[in-house]
């Protein structure tokens, strides 16, 4: 079973991420489960999301513990929280970020695997907000062989329709090609 | 067979009752129910279900809403939690009593005060003897299938009475998941038209729920804990029917790896599946443990429950819910009584977990059992423990 948190602030689509995998997941006969952190949402406030995925049935109905993967979408968040807490021996960690992975473990002494990518960037130029969430599902793609790009599109079209969801394709497309992946 | 769907799982409940074909449904939104009822509302604007949407002012309406639509025989469903069960309960009693058979899905939530949107079952004990049928399911797939067994249940002319389906709040009702649909024509050949035979109409006035004299009122209770009872045969029938159509199968009380087991942890709702995880894990490092699982929470099936326990040494039952000043949690309390006079009965020890949402995880279950095993030394089994009490 993988096991993946998210980490971001109300508003910029953690919850959407960790759905939006499940779905595509489950539409590829894995077996999915997305949830958020249950509480009352507040724009701008740390926000968990987790997904669980797994090719037999799950039956933990408990948060996730000991992530094999976390996903920070906010920067930001890198200074007020420890996104490793809990995490697998050998788990990566996906960062949007404008620095390089070799950067982001001198400056954090993070022993993971890391991914990074500047997605608030790819968003801003693609979607024209700064709304990550599938920009960083890009980046967290290209960190496992689980699942293509191909098979998130779909959950992505019915979730955002024709006007938005060919955007937040192309932002996830290119967050595939620019993430950069430290071992 | 069906569709294979990843669903927020409220919206699998709203989509499982549109395809029951409901005549009326009246609501009011309050979380964490919300998203069925919104659900609801958006598939009869869209003119996908010919049905009425009732917007009511409150539950208590919602409720009153739906005891007359189900007396005029219209399929009627709602959907309630915490707070909301409680501003209701008024009629969430009359209805039973008036044999009026509404379905009801209720997201647990924790009642106030203090305010807590999160899950646990202090709502559905609240009105345990209210005489509802009531069933604890335990994922998204199990929210799903029981929304048609429900109505099947409810409105067989053997039963006549309301259900509630108890779905763990934000556990179960905000998860995406994968859930398999049946086909409209699957369903519509398990659940019969409803033909209430005592339906109100302009052309035939009758009474209901009128007033009693004490010379009664004892005899209708008595009648009305006959029908309750009596439901049981036919809440076994329709989870049998519902087997031979879909494959899958349910019944009031589950077990799992609970043959040999010394001790057995009982669980009600979406904490039955966690349990089975641990069991698995504990069997693992060598442990003789097992789960329980209690489906059927009204009727209480009681042949079922002793077949399954008596014999065994010990039950860790964890509740959900707190009866201040009482006993012990609600769930141990009547498995305590149940067992009272029984050979063979089990120990009893009593844990009352995940209050309000509290995360209960698969460690914390391990934590318990240890627990339960050193009050079983110390000979301490009596009352209940709350679990992760701090301070």
């Amino acid at each position: 079973m993988l096991e993946i948190r998210f980490h971001g602030r109300g508003g910029q689509g953690a919850v959407t991420s960790a759905e939006l995998l499940a779905i595509a997941a489950i539409s590829k006969d894995i077996y999915a489960q997305a949830f958020p952190s249950f509480g009352p949402e507040r724009r701008g406030a740390p926000v968990v999301a987790f997904c669980r995925l797994d090719d037999k049935k799950i039956n933990i109905r408990a948060k996730v513990y000991n992530p094999d993967i976390v996903i920070v979408l906010d920067p930001g968040l890198l200074s007020l929280i420890n996104p490793t807490e809990g995490m697998k021996e050998g788990g990566t960690l996906v960062l949007n970020s404008k620095k390089t992975p070799v950067e982001i473990r001198d400056e954090y002494g993070f022993n993971s695997r890391i991914v990074a990518v500047d997605a608030n960037k790819i968003a801003h130029e693609e979607l024209g907000r700064p709304i990550v969430n599938t920009t960083m599902l890009g980046a967290f793609l290209k960190s496992t062989d689980l699942l293509t790009v191909k098979d998130i599109e779909r959950p992505i079209m019915e979730r955002f329709g024709t006007k938005l969801g060919p955007k937040n394709i192309r932002a996830l497309e290119r967050a595939y090609k620019e993430a950069v992946i430290k071992e | 067979m069906g569709v294979r769907k990843g669903i927020e799982v409220s919206l699998a409940i709203s989509e499982a009752v549109a395809q029951c074909n409901v005549d009326l449904i009246a609501a009011y939104p309050i979380t964490p129910q919300t998203h069925i009822v919104e659900h609801l509302s958006e598939i009869v604007a869209n003119g996908e279900l010919d049905a009425e949407f009732v917007p009511v002012e409150s539950e208590h309406s919602a409720m009153s809403v739906c005891c007359g639509s189900a007396a005029v025989g219209a399929r009627t469903f709602t959907s309630t939690s915490s707070q909301g069960l409680a501003l209701m309960s008024e009629i969430f009693i009359i209805a039973s009593a008036m044999r009026l058979p509404v379905v009801m899905a209720l997201a647990n939530r924790s009642l106030s005060s203090p305010l807590s949107i999160w899950n646990d079952h202090t709502d559905t004990m609240l009105v345990r003897d209210a005489g509802w049928i009531q069933v604890f399911i335990e994922n998204g797939q199990e929210a799903y299938d029981h929304m048609p067994w429900a109505f099947r249940v409810a409105e067989d002319p053997d039963v006549l009475l309301p259900v509630a389906v108890n779905i763990d709040g934000f556990i179960l009702t905000h998860m995406i998941e994968p859930v398999e649909y049946i086909e409209d024509s699957v369903i519509k050949k398990y659940l019969p038209e409803f033909k209430y035979p005592i339906a109100l109409h302009p052309d035939n006035p009758l009474s209901m729920g009128c007033f009693a004299m004490p010379e009664l009122y004892t005899e209708a209770q008595k009648a009305r804990d006959n029908a309750v009872v009596n439901s049981y045969s036919t809440i076994v029938k329709a989870w049998k029917e519902w087997e031979q159509l879909t494959g899958r199968s349910y019944h009031p009380i589950e077990t799992y790896r609970a043959d040999d087991a010394d001790y057995c942890i009982v669980t009600m709702g979406s904490y039955g599946e966690t349990a089975m995880e641990v069991v698995d894990m504990l069997r693992e490092e060598g442990e003789k443990v097992g789960a329980v699982k209690i489906r059927l929470w009204r009727p209480f099936p009681f042949d079922d429950f002793y077949k399954a326990v008596l014999g065994k040494n010990h039950l860790v039952v964890i509740d959900r819910a707190i009866s201040f000043g009482g006993p012990g949690g609600p769930v141990a309390s009547e498995l305590r009584s149940a067992l009272y006079s029984k050979q063979g009965a089990p120990k009893v020890i009593n844990y009352v977990a995940g209050l309000a949402g509290r995360d209960v995880s698969r460690h914390d279950f391990k934590n318990i059992l240890l627990d339960a095993k050193e009050k079983v030394q110390r000979g301490e089994m009596e009352g209940y423990t709350l679990y992760g009490l701090r301070g």
